[in-house]
C-alpha cells in the first residue's frame, strides 16, 4: 500500500553508472518495449483483434478487454501535443540542464509519449511542432526515445 | 437498493485543525492525533466514541489512531488513496459507513509535516528514503516512461495541463494570478492562515520566478507542516450534537481516463472531477448556482479554473475569464477558498477545505464569513487528475 518515493534509488543508480538520470526498471511488461529501442525500433502495443494502439505498456486492451496483442513498430513521427519548461529541476539528474523540455509527443497512429526534443532550446518548442523519434543510448541496458525536429 | 441515495443522510459534526506551521515540532502522529482529538472534542464526543477511522491519503496507518484513541471495537478503517482528491472522498466512504450503520462515529483525517520532514517540492532530491512520501500505485509506469526525461512530481504533472489550456482557449498567467491574489487576499482574514499579514498583488504574481512554465512560484500551493480532521455521524444522530450539523447533500469522486497517466487522455480536461460532479448534484438536487461559498483544491491555480470549468461553474474554456474581476473574492458571485486554501492557509491535503465549509455553514467563519451561507461545496484534486467532490449544506 505504501510505497517509496523516489520509486528509484537515486544512490544505487549512481553507484551502478555514470548516468545519474533517473532509467527505467525494465520488467516483463515492459521489456519488448525497451529491447525495441536498443534496435533503435520503437514498438507500441496494439490489439491484435480490435487494432487499438495503446501505450504504456499493459497487458489487456482498454478497448475490447482482449489479451491478444502485437508489439508494432511504429513511424516515430508526430506532432508536439504540449509540454513543460522545468526551471526548477526535482531531480539531482537534471541540476545541469534545467530550465528544459518535456514535452508529450502525438505520434502519427494517435497514443502519446512522454519525452524530450534534442535539437530544440525550450524557447523554439511549440505545440504542433513536427517530430520525428530518435534513439539516445544512455547506458549499456537502456535505450531512450527522444525527438528532434522533423526535417 | 433501487432508488436509495446516500442524500442529507450522514453529517459532520465535529472540525480540528493543528496549527499550521512551516515547524510542527511535533512527530507525525502526534500532529494527527491534535486534529483528531480537536475533532472529536468539537463534536462533543470522547475518544472511544470513535468506532471508524479513515485515512486521506494514507499518511499514516490507521492502527496507529485506533490504539491512541483508546478504540474498543474498531468497525471501519479504510485508506483512500487519491492524493489530494482524498480527503473529500473520504466524506463519501464515512457517509456509506454510517449511512448503513456500519459505524456510529468515523473520523477521517490527514496531515503531514510537508515542510519540516518531506516537501514534495523536493521529491527526487530526497536521498534519505525514509522521509519518502506514500504515493500511488501508477508510480512504476512514471518511473518507467516519464521520470527519465526529467517529469516529476505534480507541478510537472500538471503544466502540460495548463499549457495545453492556454494554447486551446487562450487561458493567460494573469488569470492564473487572480486565483492567487484571492486566496492571500483570503488568507489575510484568517488568523490560521500561514500568509496572514503578507499580503500580494498580481504584480507580485507576475514577477515571481518560474517554477515549471506556466507555473510561477506562487502559482503553487504552501508546503505545510498540519493536520486537520472531522467526524462524520448519521443525520439522526447529528442533531443531538455539540453544534449544528453540517448535512452532506450530495458526495462523489471521479477517475479520469486513462486513469494511470495525463499524456494519452484523449480529452485532457475530462478529469475526474468531470465525472463526479454531475453525480454529485443529482445526489444533491441542487445546480452549480445553488452554491453560496466553494472550497476548490488549489495544489495550483489552474487547477481551480480547471475545476470551476468542471464543476458547471461556467463553460469548458472560459475558466480564465470567470476567475477575474473579483467574482471568487467574498462579496463575489462565488466566493471560493474563503480560508486563503492551500494556496495561502496551509496545504493539508484539502481537509482544511471542508473544515471551512463547516465553518461558514455553522455560521462560524468570523471575517471571511459568507453572509446566510446556507449550501457549500468542496472539491479535492489528486494523484493524475482523480476527483472528488462534495455539497453539504446546514
Amino acid at each position: 500500500m505504501i510505497e517509496l518515493w523516489p520509486y528509484c534509488n537515486i544512490e544505487e543508480v549512481k553507484n551502478l553508472t555514470q548516468y545519474s538520470k533517473p532509467l527505467p526498471m525494465i520488467t516483463a511488461e515492459t521489456r519488448e518495449f525497451w529491447e525495441g529501442c536498443k534496435r533503435h525500433e520503437l514498438l507500441i502495443q496494439r490489439c491484435k483483434d480490435c487494432g487499438t494502439y495503446r501505450h504504456y505498456p499493459r497487458p489487456m486492451c482498454p478497448n475490447c478487454g482482449s489479451w491478444n496483442v502485437e508489439w508494432a513498430k511504429v513511424s516515430g513521427k508526430g506532432k508536439v501535443y504540449t509540454y513543460i519548461v522545468a526551471h526548477q529541476p526535482f531531480h539531482p539528474g537534471f541540476f545541469a540542464d534545467a530550465p528544459y523540455a518535456v514535452v508529450i509527443v502525438e505520434l502519427e497512429e494517435g497514443v502519446r509519449i512522454v519525452s524530450n526534443i534534442v535539437d530544440c532550446t525550450p524557447e523554439d518548442i511549440y505545440i504542433g511542432i513536427p517530430v520525428e523519434v530518435e534513439f539516445d543510448d544512455v547506458t549499456e541496458e537502456v535505450t531512450l526515445p527522444r525527438f528532434r525536429k522533423a526535417t | 437498493m433501487e432508488g436509495f441515495t446516500l442524500r442529507d443522510k450522514a453529517a459532520i459534526v465535529g472540525i480540528g485543525e493543528t496549527e499550521y506551521s512551516k515547524n510542527s515540532g511535533m512527530s507525525h502522529l502526534a500532529l494527527l492525533l491534535q486534529a483528531a482529538t480537536r475533532a472529536i472534542e468539537d463534536a462533543g464526543l470522547s475518544p472511544k466514541d470513535i468506532d471508524g477511522v479513515v485515512i486521506a491519503m494514507g499518511v499514516i496507518p490507521f492502527e496507529d489512531i485506533a490504539v491512541n484513541l483508546g478504540t474498543e471495537d474498531l468497525k471501519y478503517a479504510a485508506s483512500i488513496l487519491m492524493g489530494g482528491a482524498s480527503a473529500t472522498a473520504s466524506l463519501q466512504s464515512a457517509a456509506m459507513a454510517v449511512a448503513f450503520g456500519i459505524a456510529t462515529n468515523v473520523l477521517c483525517l490527514t496531515g503531514w509535516n510537508a515542510y519540516s520532514a518531506m516537501r514534495v517540492s523536493g521529491i527526487g532530491q530526497a536521498t534519505d528514503l525514509s522521509s519518502a512520501m506514500p504515493v500511488m500505485s501508477t508510480m512504476p509506469k512514471l518511473r518507467d516512461f516519464e521520470m527519465p526525461y526529467g517529469l516529476f512530481g505534480p507541478a510537472q504533472w500538471y503544466a502540460p495541463l495548463a499549457m495545453r489550456h492556454m494554447h486551446e482557449y487562450g487561458t493567460t498567467s494573469r488569470q492564473l494570478g487572480a486565483v492567487a491574489v484571492t486566496c492571500r487576499k483570503h488568507a489575510q482574514l484568517n488568523e490560521r492562515a500561514m500568509m496572514r499579514g503578507r499580503p500580494m498583488a498580481i504584480e507580485d504574481h507576475q514577477n515571481s520566478r518560474m517554477i515549471v512554465t506556466p507555473f510561477r512560484l506562487f502559482d503553487c500551493c504552501l508546503e505545510s507542516d498540519g493536520a486537520a480532521a472531522v467526524v462524520v455521524t448519521s443525520a439522526e444522530r447529528a442533531t443531538d450534537m455539540r453544534h449544528r450539523p453540517v448535512y452532506i447533500m450530495g458526495v462523489a469522486e471521479g477517475h479520469p481516463v486513462p486513469v494511470d497517466q495525463i499524456a494519452n487522455r484523449q480529452d485532457m480536461f475530462q478529469i475526474g472531477l468531470s465525472y463526479a460532479a454531475p453525480r454529485a448534484f443529482a445526489m444533491a438536487g441542487v445546480t452549480p448556482k445553488d452554491i453560496d461559498v466553494a472550497e476548490i483544491y488549489d495544489c495550483f491555480t489552474w487547477t481551480v479554473i480547471c475545476q470551476l470549468e468542471a464543476l458547471g461553474f461556467c463553460k469548458r474554456g472560459e475558466g480564465g475569464p470567470f476567475v477575474e474581476g473579483g467574482r471568487i473574492e467574498l462579496g463575489g458571485e462565488l466566493p471560493i477558498n474563503t480560508h486563503g486554501g492551500l494556496l495561502s492557509q496551509a496545504h493539508v491535503i484539502g481537509m482544511n477545505h471542508i473544515v471551512e465549509a463547516v465553518r461558514q455553514l455553522r455560521g462560524d467563519a468570523g471575517a471571511a464569513q459568507v453572509k446566510d451561507a446556507e449550501i457549500a461545496l468542496v472539491t479535492g484534486w489528486g494523484d493524475l487528475g482523480d476527483g472528488s467532490v462534495a455539497i453539504l449544506r446546514r
